[in-house]
Parts: structure tokens; sequence; C-alpha cells
């Protein structure tokens, strides 16, 4: 293809500017030493990260978040991957629709799936449940775990598998030391990316979230919804390192594009 | 649990999605349809819901205009968002695709990065950029381009801005999937027919990623049209869309039902657009891919 | 004249050398093959001539015109792509007419053209089709039709069968080499199929790691290699090592393990450690009490190929490969002790060269 001519790289400098903008925005406000949000400043501290220990509501958001992106995560992917199996490797009549049901939630507005289970759980009287909630994280995750275990499990060679039975192991060994490994990484990656995304959600764990079970962007938007200051800042900081950390992980085992773009054919 | 005979099919596939298909149905689409019902009862600020149907609410969020009003307000934005991020993104794409490695894959990770982090995160760095004393306010006062702050927060000039980079890499993603399709030597093919590099791009590169960025625009739309947290932080109480009314009336008024009519239409408009679109576009485009 | 000149052409890319010297004379209306294994070159030089890749070093002339640095778009060269690089959004029909368009064609010409282009490759009637609803032969007949239907004055075909089957490929050598006699186009053909090669070209130009090794027609390529690569790539051959005994006017007496050979040299002056090669279809098996047997040997291996016999006999003089056609009675079965001739003529020698020997 051809190369980039100067004003290609110069709209690609500017571009990642904007994109990078804000992120770079709040990294910076987080180290200021003065009490309230400013840019520029003079002094750089780290009082707004030893804040973020001494707030109880924050570190107790955030191991909620930890705890729910976990769980949901496995469990997520523990139900992705027998489905995408069985939509890989079979054809059978509904398995268009049965895809398309598993990966709707990416299609239903987030503020639809907030209301639709705030009603549910609301009658079922599992308002300020745990597993309640992880429950509907589950449902937002298994899309993602979904694309990604299916895109493994679409690109392997059968040939592998044929060859080990051929070799005289049973179906279960032949799937469990020979399919399993080879889909491994995209598994892996589904899970990282649910993590991910459970960790993030916010708009429907508004609708669903009770005091008791607030995550941390739940708290963070209540926080920023009446004032700004540089605790949110510094915790953002955070979780944008961890964030960058995830992000390298997950490009190193599958590829970035390939997971966020991905191949469902 | 491998097997090899495509058509033995038999159980085995919905044994296997049993499990997840189980929670789809009870915890998805049971509360939908829940929902539904949920449009049709009747509010009554002194007792709540009651278990009795009506049209009112529907009829009242169609026909009175302050929520008139609001869906214009949420469509606007989602073409303004749309065009943004045409006008962004397909260029960047193109410039991306043209890199050589590492640069093309340490510019993706950097454009498609943010993805992964929560928008309360990327929505804070916007108030903060955008407010009047912000850092682009201050920038803009230092070089003397405005003599006073500019008020970019609780605008929907503000919400545009945000909303287009929470979106952008949607149809980066989008578009670069479709470039990776482009055989690299019909741009020779059409250099030796007599076209010039700009000819070459006009009628032979862009042609082809037009299903891509058709596709992009398809989920920037319906994204932004359901957008919550961004509007909802920049915008402010008054410029309300049709997410943000509907957490009013939900968690706000506690207008149950009047906050699902919201949900259910906003849904609808939602699945409409999108498979509409799709449909529409499928059948323009099916002859040049599989 | 020669209608496409190539002098002093070298390609370089930082340290590596993928052109190392070309000088290239091409004639109007000829079929030129640039024919190699990969990596030695003929693409790139396809490539500069076409206007994607500019030379390190030299200079192209097309009728005398020095087009070294001249854009792609202006040459007016006609190209057919590996991959056939059809435009998917357009259908054949403009696919065929794109460069009539790019030079500013009316549109009823246009059609004329097209029609006419469409039905020197057979495909009329297509026109309306996109090309994802075509097979891989008719595509390549659009990509043909798409660089003939400017009547360009000079065709560039980057190896543009190999992705067909081996019977459609065939079928399009004839037909292809047909279409360029009619029209009397110059044309230069890069492969890596020496069949194909041989079957459509005027010459050859056997290129190796960015030289040309040999340049001539088809048969005295195969016939009289002049380089030990050449030798090796047109064709399979017999290779025997042996040391020059003494040279007169017209042939070289060798020694090849233990016997003495005469070799025709055809001037090469040869002398020391030589190679002395033998095409297997020149090498004929004789009852052993003959008095013609050069040797006897031991068949150790022997395969029906449907119109030839291709044997592996151990002799005294090493392992020999022999082609028999087939003309009904098979030959001895493996393990039979048989005699083995030629024809001293048909004998070739060259210089044993360095490690760059063979292919």
């Amino acid at each position: 293809m051809k190369q980039n001519g100067f004003l290609g790289l110069l709209f690609n400098a500017l571009f990642l500017t904007f994109i990078a903008a804000p992120l770079v925005v709040v990294i910076l406000v987080s180290f200021t030493d003065k009490g309230f949000i400013s840019l520029p400043f003079d002094g750089a501290s780290l009082r707004w990260f030893r804040a973020i220990l001494d707030n109880d509501q924050i570190v107790g958001a955030f191991w909620l978040s930890v705890r729910l992106a976990l769980v949901a995560a496995t469990i997520g992917v523990a139900l992705a991957l027998p489905a995408a199996l069985a939509i890989a490797r079979y054809r059978f009549p509904g398995r268009a629709a049965l895809t398309g049901f598993f990966l709707s939630p990416m299609m239903i507005p987030a503020v639809v799936l907030g209301i639709a289970f705030l009603r549910f759980l609301s009658l079922l009287g599992l308002g300020g449940s745990f597993w309640a909630l992880c429950a509907t994280h589950v449902i937002i995750v298994l899309p993602y775990a979904l694309r990604l275990a299916l895109s493994s499990a679409i690109g392997l060679d059968r040939d592998a598998e044929r060859a080990a039975l051929s070799c005289g192991a049973s179906r279960f060994t032949a799937f469990r030391r020979v399919v399993l490994p080879m889909i491994r990484t995209g598994v892996a990656g589904g899970w990282v990316l649910s993590f991910i995304q459970s960790f993030d959600e916010l708009t429907m764990t508004i609708f669903v979230a009770t005091p008791g079970t607030t995550t941390l962007p739940v708290a963070m938007y209540n926080q920023i919804a009446q004032t700004i200051d540089p605790l949110v800042a510094s915790v953002s900081t955070v979780l944008i390192v961890g964030t960058v950390v995830l992000m390298l992980v997950l490009d190193r085992m599958v590829g970035l594009d390939r997971v966020l773009i991905g191949e469902t054919r | 649990m491998a097997t090899l005979d495509n058509d033995r099919a038999g159980a085995a596939p919905w044994l296997l999605s049993a499990p997840a298909l189980l929670l789809f149905c009870g915890l998805l689409l049971v509360p939908l349809v829940l929902t539904l019902m949920l449009s049709f009862h009747v509010f009554s600020s002194s007792q709540g819901t009651l278990a009795t149907y009506t049209l009112r609410n529907y009829i009242e969020v169609i026909t009175d205009p302050y929520y008139g009003s609001i869906f214009g307000r949420t469509a606007g934005l989602a073409f303004a968002v749309t065009l943004l991020c045409i006008l962004l993104g397909v260029p960047e794409t193109i410039v991306l695709a043209r890199m050589k490695r590492p640069w093309q894959s340490i510019c993706l990770l950097v454009v498609l990065g943010p993805l992964l982090i929560s928008v309360v995160v990327r929505t804070l760095g916007w108030q903060i950029l955008l407010g009047n004393n912000g850092v682009l306010n201050n920038a803009l006062q230092a070089l003397h381009i405005t003599s006073e702050p500019i008020r970019l927060v609780f605008t929907m000039t503000g919400v545009v801005i945000a909303l287009t980079h929470v979106l952008v890499p949607f149809m980066v993603m989008s578009v670069w999937a479709t470039l990776q399709k482009l055989d690299p030597q019909v741009e020779w093919a059409g250099r030796s027919l007599g076209a010039s590099p700009f000819r070459v791009f006009r009628r032979v590169v862009l042609p082809q990623i037009l299903p891509g960025v058709l596709s992009g625009s398809i989920i920037v739309f319906a994204l932004s049209a359901s957008a919550f947290a961004t509007p909802a932080l920049i915008g402010g109480r008054r410029l309300k869309v049709v997410a943000t009314a509907a957490y009013d009336e939900f968690l706000g008024t506690l207008n149950w039902p009047l906050g699902a009519t919201i949900a259910v239409l906003l849904l609808i408009a939602n699945v409409v657009i999108v498979l509409g679109c799709s449909r529409l576009a499928e059948r323009r485009f099916k002859h040049i891919f599989d | 004249m020669s209608f496409l000149t190539l002098k002093g052409i070298s390609k370089r890319y930082g340290d590596f050398t993928a052109i190392e010297q070309i000088d290239l004379d091409v004639e109007r209306g000829e079929f030129l093959s640039l024919l190699g294994p990969s990596g030695c070159g003929k693409t790139t030089t396809l490539q500069m001539v076409a206007g994607f890749v500019t030379p390190t070093t030299g200079t192209i002339l097309l009728d005398g015109r020095d087009i070294t640095y001249e854009r792609p778009e202006k040459r007016g060269m006609g190209v057919v792509f590996q991959s056939y690089a059809l435009f998917p959004h357009m259908t054949v029909d403009g696919n065929v007419g794109f460069g009539l368009e790019m030079r500013n064609m009316k549109r009823a010409a246009r059609a004329e053209r097209v029609a006419e282009a469409l039905d020197l490759v057979r495909l009329s009637g297509l026109d309306g089709r996109y090309p994802k609803e075509l097979s891989g032969g008719q595509r390549q007949r659009v990509a043909i039709a798409r660089a003939l239907a400017m009547r360009p004055e000079l065709l560039l075909l980057d190896e543009p069968m190999s992705n067909l089957d081996a019977k459609l490929r065939e079928e399009m050598h004839i037909e292809l080499r047909a279409i360029q006699k009619r029209l009397g186009i110059t044309t230069i053909l890069v492969t890596h199929d020496q069949v194909e090669a041989m079957t459509m070209s005027d010459r050859i130009a056997v290129m190796h790691r960015g030289t040309i090794a040999q340049l001539s027609t088809p048969f005295e390529a195969y016939e009289r290699p002049t380089t030990p690569f050449a030798s090796a790539f047109l064709g399979k051959t017999n290779l025997l090592p042996g040391e020059v005994l003494r040279r007169n006017g017209r042939c070289a007496e060798i020694d090849v393990a233990g016997t003495t050979l005469k070799v025709p040299h055809e001037g090469r002056h040869v002398q020391g450690q030589v190679n002395v090669y033998i095409r297997p279809e020149k090498v004929h098996l004789a009852t052993i009490d003959t008095a013609a047997i050069r040797t006897t040997g031991r068949i150790t291996t022997r395969v029906f190929t449907g119109n030839q016999w291709l044997l592996l006999i151990d002799t005294g003089l090493g392992q020999l490969s022999v082609a028999q056609p087939n003309n009904g009675a098979p030959p001895p079965d493996e393990g039979a002790q048989v005699g083995v001739a030629w024809s001293d003529d048909d004998l070739r020698v060259l210089q044993k060269e360095g490690l760059d020997g063979h292919a």
C-alpha cells in the first residue's frame, strides 16, 4: 500500500492527541496537592492516592467490583464455551437464531437492560443481592466471551482432532488434550475481556445497584454528578494504569484488534 | 463431546447451550417482556404502579412535545456524533492501514484501548477539559483566541465532542475490518490502467470501504442514541436525552410505567434502525463481499 | 532496434539485493518469459517495467523513450496480476472498461471496445456480473480482457495462471499464445513453471539470484544450457561428475568414474573438474550384448506416468534416470540388469562451479 504522506501523519498525531487528551488530563490532575481540581498546579503530591485508601466507600466499591468481575467473567466463560463449541461444530436448525440471541445484549441499550433487570429483581425481591447483580453482569459479558470463544473454535483445525482419534484417543481425551489447548488463548482472552467489561459497566448497573452493592464505576458516577474532586481523578488514574496493563496482556495473548473486532462467521 | 459428524447433530448442541440458554431466557427474555407489560400499567402518584392496563403512557410520550423535544435532541445528537465519527474515523483508519509495524500496532492500541476504560473515567476527563476553568478554555484564552471562556459543559456541543471521543473507536474498528479485506494489488491494477493515485482512491478504494463505513455508522448511531453517562454528566440536568429521561422517570419520579414506556420505545427504535439499515446495506453490497 | 530495453538495471533494498544486474532487449511482437524460482527477482523486474518499483540503477527504454521514472499510470501497459486484482465493486463491464474510462473515452465507444475485448477472451455475455459471481478461470479472462482493452503496446503477465487447476492452465497456455500472436502485442510473462515458459515463449530469460543466467529460445535453453543452473532448472537431467583428460577441436575426453566419455565441448574451454549432463529422454535401454552400449546397470525404480516410463538405474557411471516413451511394451522390471546407450552428440559438459553450482 501507499505510504503515509506528511498530512496523513499530522492527522494521525492530532487524532491520537484527541483520543489521549481526556485520559492524560485525568492522570495529571490526580497529582495535584490542592484540594480541588486545578490545572496547571505548582506542587505535585501523592496525597490523593493516599486518600483513596482512607476512603472506605471507594475501597469497598473497588473490591466489590473486583469480586463481581471475577465471578461474572468466570461464569460467563463457563457458559459461553460449551455454547461456542455447539455453534461452531454442529449444523442444527435455529443455530443462527441462537447465536443472535446470545449476542443480543450488545445490541440492547444499557438503559433498557437496567430498567428491565431492576423491574424483574424488584418483583422477585432480590434487590440487594450480590448474586442477582452478578447474574445481570453475566448476561452483559457473555456476548464478549462467546465471540472470542467462537472465533477460536471456528478457526480450529479439525484435522488435529481427527489425528488424535486415529492414534486411539477417546473423544473426551481428544477434546481435553488437543482441542482445549488449541482454543485456550481465545477462551482466556474472552475471560480477560469479560472481566474488563464487567468491571467497567456503568449504565445498567446504576439501575440495579443498591447502597449495599455499589460498584466502583457507580460510586464514581454518583460522586462526579455532585462535584469533581481530585479523589475521583486519582481513582481514575489507578483504573487507567490497571487497564493498560490488562490491555497489554490481552494484546499479547490474542491481539487487541482481533479481540475487539473479532470474526464470528 | 467432540463430535465430527455435522449431520448427526441431534440433542448435543442444545445440551451444550442449555445453561446459557436457560440463563438468557430467564434473566433476559422474561425481564424484557415484563418491562413491556410494565409500560402498559397505570401510575398513580399516591399508590405507585397499579396493575391495570392502559395505553396512556404511550400516548403521552408520543404526543407530549416535552418528549418530542427529547427525542429530537437525541436524534440530533446521534446524527452529529455519527457525522463527526465518519469525518474523523475514516481518514484515521486509512492512515493506520498504511503504517508499518511496530507503529501500526502501537497506534491501534492507543486508538482502541480507551474502549476498555470505563466511560466514567473518559467523561471525567472531558469534564475537566471542557469546564469553564478547564484546560481547553484556559489554553484558548492563553493563546488569545477567545477572551472569555466558551461554555462547553452543559451544552450539546460538549456532549457531542465527548460522545464522539467515546464512540469513534467503533468506527475505526468497523472500517479497519473492511480495509483488511482489500487486495493491495487492486490499487496497482487501477494505476496500470491509467488512474492517478487520487482517482484510484476515489474510484477503487473508497467504494470498497463503504460497507465498513456504513456498518460503523449504524453502530455509532445506535450507541449515541442510547447513550446515558456522557449526556448525563456533560449535558447536565437540563439537556435530557432519551436515556436520561428514562432514568428520571424510573429513579426520579418513580413513575415506572412511563420510564418503561420510554425504554421500550428506545429499544424498538434501536432494533429498527440497526436491523433495517443492516438489511439495506447487505442488499446493496452483497455482490461485493461474501 | 528493440522495442523494450533494460540497461544496467539493479534493485537494492538496504542491504538486500533483489536484482544484481539485468540487461535485456525485447523485440516488438515478441513473447518473452522471465523464468526462475521464487526469489530470483523476476517479479521485481516486471514491477520495474510496469512502474510500481523504481530501479536503483539503470534505465528502461520503451520504443526509444526513457520511462525509468515515469509514473505507472502514464506508461499505458497492460498488466495482469497473479491475484487478478479485479475491482470487486464493479461489474465485468466496469472492470474491462476502466482503462478506457481513464482515457476519457465516451460511453458508446467504450462499450464497443469492452465487447471486443470480452469477445477476444470468449467471455461475451457476462458483462453484468460481479467478480464474486465468476469462477477462477472466468476472473482470469476478465483480468486479461481488462489489460487488452486499452490496446496497450506492452502486455505484462505476473504468474497469471498459478491459481488455475492443471487442465485449465494448459488450455490457457495455448489460448493466450494464440491471442498474443493474433494481436502481435509484445508480451513479458513471469513464471516459475518451465513448461509454461517453454510452451508460450519466443525466448526465455532464465533468472537466478537477480541476474539472467541464460537468454535464448526454449529449444536452445533446454538443449544447450549454458550454466549449471539453467541446465538443472529446465527439465530433468543426469549429472555425472568427471575430470577432463584431454581436449581436441570438437570433443573433450572426460574420465567419469573410471570410464572415458567423448563429449562435445561446444567451444567451451573446459578443464579439470567438470560435470557431464545428459537428458533422461536421450538415454535408451539396449540389450546387454549390443556394441552400442555405454554401460550396464540394475533398475532400482520403475514409475509409470501415463505417457512415459521413468527408470532409475544404478550403473558403473553413477545413478542414471531414463525416460522412455510409452509405446506399448513396458520396460523390464525393477531388479533387472539392462544395458544403457546414448549418442555422444547428446552429451553436454559444463565447468563445475564453486558453491553456486546447482539450483
